[in-house]
């Protein structure tokens, strides 16, 4: 009695310290000094995933059936390293639209769908019953081996309800739970007090945990290596640890493994600390890897108290009990006791954030839509509602825990502690489907969600709920064996004749497969509501920055109306928070301004957090007049956004634009003025030839006049002179014609089919007395075919002679040579000129074939003996008659010789049907 | 003996003034670019300078100018010639200090009357030195 006394002093003690430890959270919260905003508090509020279940409930499955239980903290690990991103876009969500739970956040997905939100309720507590009776059985039988040892703890549930020491515990955790919950409704429906406790209490069961795990391995054996090696001298137990072990084998492997994956999301108490209770999705990432380390630690000792448990034989008692047993054998009591405290710990962890997750659900799922529909609330609208939504959730906590404790009579001695925790497992997982497809697939639909949920939960119910009846002898084991009136395929743990599978892997198995096949069929065939179709588009696209922040409320109110209804939900000093973080103006019930839309969105949000979002609802649309906005609006906005941003890009390319025209703008100007330039150039420089020939024409032939002493020779050398002179102007006078007419396009030619080969030979001819006289050495590379081009035969000898001309007056006056050479290439004919002279640079290739190049020239490089003289004007004339003629005339790199190439290519023609017709 | 230099890259004015100027009694010497010209200058400063402007290299207007940057030449008479026939080019060659201007083509009387003229005006008394 004495140590029943100490035990019981030290349970209270411990959660007066929680208790404790919740009230200075919260007084720091009040203070703006959050102690939850840390990764580190936040990766071991998710630790919550440990519970009883864990503490006591993982050496006896390890004892059972091997290493299988690491695949329960193998899945979270898995979704906290590979999910988180898909975590943090549910953070965004929550945070955004203020969900307040799990049922809170499918509803919100599926239109605020406020049968959802029941149905997801409802399905909650169902699948939380086991799992609430777990934790209860848990303290109990942990209370009793410490408290009984060395005898068997009496687990039975007592016939008098009241004699029961479970249906106590079910009843201090209420009241407990009560009093440390559901102190004050809050609008953001955030519980920092109840996070930092569970964090405090994930460092307790870890402390515990791993006490013991030392104890074991250090102190009852001298290490791991000496517990090894007397555990090998059993076989049986070396191969229980096998691999093989797993039940169901593979599928066993991999059906429990994505069973904890998805229930470590879905399970209402973990969405409440991953989701709705995190600060700051920055803490995420770092819990993404500090979770699993906690898993990891906390595993580590399992398999060794496994098998001290083992080797302890009778005096171990039952394998969920060893942590307890194993201390107690050795007489360690008082570590016993903290053993005791730690799986306290476990289980009430799990207890106080489910119970407050689920009867937040129940208050604002279940029992307030209910509430609000009914008349009598209407009538007296000054009444304080907050308080009855408080006392609403203190009965749903109790109920929930009494349902608990209902489990527990009923079924509890069944299933062993692993097993009613998958069972619960199953049950949520039912939820991933429409939570995580509607995170993707903006066209999963409310009635698809809906019936997939229920076909989910009915075939869990069939295969996992029932049978659990069935082995409590409630039910015939007839059903189990053969099936329901006889029929085969019915069997619970065999439906369809699936056998062989464990039954978690079953049955999950077929409900999530009728869960997702409904989900998807109804999906296709239904229709969303404008609501629903917001709200989709809004999930799946809320990582999208601008998306969250979209105003839906297109309706209209006062801010006297708003803040009534505030003020009724919420009370006065929270409500004029709300008024003035959205305005300056303190609100007053008789204000008849209307209120802004973004005051609308805030008001309904504040609610939502305090109501869920269904109510919510309901509540905003009896005061807002005009509904909220649906899609199209809701997407314009966001178009509107997207628009923008087209807009602004398009005002940069525009810009941009504009900035390149100016550039083509100015260019085009330099070049106009170069032209400018240029024209005054060409008409010095036409000016300057012309005079220059004339300056001596006039000089001699005024000498001649004069007659003032000149030797007959000196009279005959001058008339030369004139004659040279004037034929040089006539030829520079021809030329600059030519060049008027090429430039005007009136230059009179005559095309016709010519051979390019025979005119190439003729322009030879023309130049050969010439060549000779300079001592050029010509070399000719003409084809032995005719070469047949449209040109103008006369225009385009006088191209060849210039050319050849050029060659030789820029060859190298000491051993002149020049190529000429013609040949065919692809569609043309190509006639070069080559050179051995100093060449054209590269950057000088085009400016020969400016006018007056040549003058300009020789009047910069001052080498006026060495330079040939020409008029300049050869080349332009050349090149406008070769593209008259859709020819081409350059410079290219020289090919035989050192210096110029100029190439002239026209496109070939037909040869002429008559061969006997002469060309050039 | 008045001494007068010609410059000019075309071979036939240069012989044509050439031929004037020994028609009007003066000792010529010839220079076909801007170069040869200053060396000339620097070895036996003529009385006179005849100066077209477009010389390959050295362009005439920056022998004018080299030439009146130097005390020697400072007041040496210089008759520009141009086959430009832009007022510009004129006046540019005014400013830089050209005594007269002749534009090609020209009538020769009149140019051997400026170069008198000029003879005149820069070198009275010594006239027979």
């Amino acid at each position: 009695m004495n140590r029943e006394l100490t035990v019981l002093a030290f349970a209270f003690g411990y959660l007066a310290i929680l208790f404790l430890i919740a009230a200075w959270a919260n007084r720091r919260a009040e203070q703006g000094r959050s102690v939850i905003n840390s990764s580190l508090v936040y990766t071991l509020s998710i630790a919550v995933y440990c519970t009883a279940w864990t503490f006591y409930g993982s050496v006896g499955r390890a004892t059972d059936s091997g290493p299988s239980f690491l695949l329960i903290y193998l899945g979270p690990t898995l979704a906290m390293l590979l999910g988180w991103y898909m975590i943090r876009k549910m953070v965004r969500i929550a945070r955004a639209q203020r969900i307040t739970s799990i049922a809170d956040f499918i509803s919100a997905r599926y239109g605020k769908s406020g049968f959802l939100a029941a149905l997801v309720t409802l399905i909650a507590i169902l699948a939380i019953m086991p799992y609430i009776a777990l934790q209860l059985k848990a303290i109990t039988i942990s209370h009793a081996v410490l408290t009984g040892y060395p005898s068997l703890p009496d687990t039975g549930a007592n016939s008098l309800f009241t004699l029961d020491q479970t249906f106590w515990v079910a009843l201090v955790l209420a009241l407990f739970i009560i009093l440390f919950g559901t102190r004050h409704l809050d609008a953001s429906e955030r519980h920092e007090g109840m996070v930092a406790a569970i964090a405090f209490e994930s460092i307790v069961k870890l402390m515990a945990f791993l006490a013991v795990g030392l104890f074991v391995v250090f102190w009852l054996y001298q290490g791991p290596g000496d517990l090894l090696q007397q555990a090998a001298a059993h076989p049986s137990l070396i191969n229980s640890m096998g691999l093989d072990q797993v039940p169901g084998g593979v599928t066993g492997w991999v059906g429990t493994l994505l069973l904890a994956t998805l229930a470590f999301i879905t399970l209402p108490r973990q969405f409440q600390v991953l989701v709705v209770e995190n600060v700051d999705e920055r803490h995420l990432k770092r819990a993404s890897w500090m979770f699993p380390l906690y898993l990891l630690i906390i595993n580590l000792f399992v398999i060794p108290i496994a098998f001290a448990g083992v080797l302890l034989g009778e005096t171990g008692q039952s394998p969920d009990s060893f942590v307890l047993t194993l201390p107690l054998a050795a007489g360690q009591n008082t570590l016993a006791l903290l053993v005791f405290i730690g799986g306290l710990a476990a289980a009430t962890g799990m207890v106080i954030v489910e119970t407050i997750a689920l009867s937040t659900m129940v208050s604002n799922h279940l029992v307030m839509p209910l509430l609000l529909k009914s008349r009598w609330l209407h009538l007296d609208p000054l009444r304080d509602i907050s308080r009855w939504v408080l006392n609403i959730r203190r009965i749903a906590i109790l109920l929930i825990l009494l349902l608990g404790y209902a489990y527990h009579v009923l079924v509890g001695d069944a299933y062993s502690l692993v097993t009613i925790g998958l069972v619960s497992f199953a049950a949520v997982a039912q939820f991933a489907p429409s939570l995580l497809l509607g995170l993707y697939w903006r066209e999963a639909k409310r009635l698809g969600a809906a019936i997939g949920l229920i076909g989910g939960i009915l075939v869990w119910a069939w295969t996992l709920l029932i049978p659990g009846f069935v082995l409590s002898g409630w039910i015939d084991s007839q059903l189990i064996e053969k099936g329901p009136w006889g029929i085969e395929w019915l069997r619970p743990y065999a439906l369809m004749g699936l056998e062989g599978w464990d039954i978690y892997t079953h049955s999950l198995f077929w409900s999530l497969t009728v869960n997702v096949g409904l989900l998807l069929f109804v999906s296709l065939f239904t229709r969303q509501s404008q609501l629903e179709q917001t709200q989709a588009a809004i999930f799946t696209a809320a990582l999208r920055s601008d998306v969250m922040q979209t105003p839906v409320w297109q309706g209209q109110a006062t801010r006297g109306e708003i803040y009534q209804l505030l003020s009724r939900y919420l009370g006065a000093a929270a409500s004029q928070q709300i008024f003035t973080r959205v305005d300056a103006h303190p609100p007053t019930s008789e204000d008849i301004t209307p209120a802004p839309s973004r005051l609308i969105s805030q008001a309904e949000q504040a609610l939502t957090g305090a109501l869920g979002s269904t109510s919510a609802r309901v509540l905003m649309n009896s005061v807002v007049r005009g509904e909220a906005l649906d899609l199209e609006a809701v997407l314009s906005i966001l178009d509107t956004t997207t628009q923008t941003l087209e807009y602004n890009r398009r005002l940069e390319q525009k810009s941009t634009e504009l900035a390149q025209i100016g550039e083509e703008l100015k260019a085009a100007n330099t070049r106009l003025r170069e032209l400018d330039k240029l024209k005054d150039e060409f008409i010095a420089m036409v000016s300057h030839e012309l005079r220059t020939p004339l300056t001596s024409i006039r000089a001699f032939a005024e000498i001649l006049r004069d007659n003032q002493g000149a030797s007959p020779e000196q009279q005959a050398h001058f008339l030369s002179i004139i004659v040279k002179e004037s034929e040089r102007l006539s030829r520079l006078i021809e030329e600059i014609l030519d060049l008027a007419r090429l430039e005007s396009g009136r230059m009179q030619l005559n095309p016709q089919r010519i051979d390019f080969n025979q005119l190439a030979k003729d322009s030879v001819d023309a130049l050969t007395r010439l060549f000779e006289e300079h001592q050029v050495q010509l070399e000719q590379q003409l084809p032995n075919q005719e070469a047949w081009v449209m040109a103008d035969p006369d225009r385009l000898q006088q191209v060849i002679i210039n050319l050849l001309e050029n060659a030789r007056k820029f060859a190298d006056p000491k051993a002149p040579q020049v190529v000429l050479s013609l040949f065919q290439d692809k569609e043309s004919w190509v006639l070069t000129v080559e050179d051995n002279g100093a060449g054209i640079p590269t950057q000088e290739r085009e400016k020969v074939f400016e006018k007056f190049h040549q003058i300009q020239q020789r009047q910069t490089s001052g080498d006026n003996q060495s330079r040939p003289k020409g008029t300049g004007l050869g080349l332009p004339i050349s090149r406008g008659i070769i593209e008259h003629q859709k020819g081409q005339l350059q410079v290219e790199d020289p090919h035989q010789l050192s210096g110029a190439r100029l190439v002239v290519r026209l496109p070939c023609a037909t040869a002429p049907l008559d061969e006997t017709s002469p060309a050039g | 003996m008045t001494h007068v230099l010609v410059v000019d890259d075309e071979p036939n004015i240069l012989l044509s003034l050439e031929f004037l100027m020994q028609q009007a009694g003066f000792e010529v010497s010839t220079a076909a670019d801007g170069e040869t010209a200053l060396e000339r200058i620097n070895q036996n400063c003529p009385d006179l300078l005849l100066l077209d402007i477009s010389l390959p290299g050295i362009s005439g207007f920056e022998v004018l100018e080299t030439l009146r940057s130097a005390p020697r030449t400072r007041r040496l008479p210089i008759i520009m010639l141009t086959a430009h026939g832009r007022e510009v080019e004129k006046e540019k060659g005014m400013a830089l200090g050209a005594d007269d201007y002749v534009t090609k083509p020209f009538s020769t009387q009149q140019l051997v009357e400026r170069v008198r003229q000029l003879l005149d005006e820069t070198q009275p008394p010594t006239a027979d030195v």
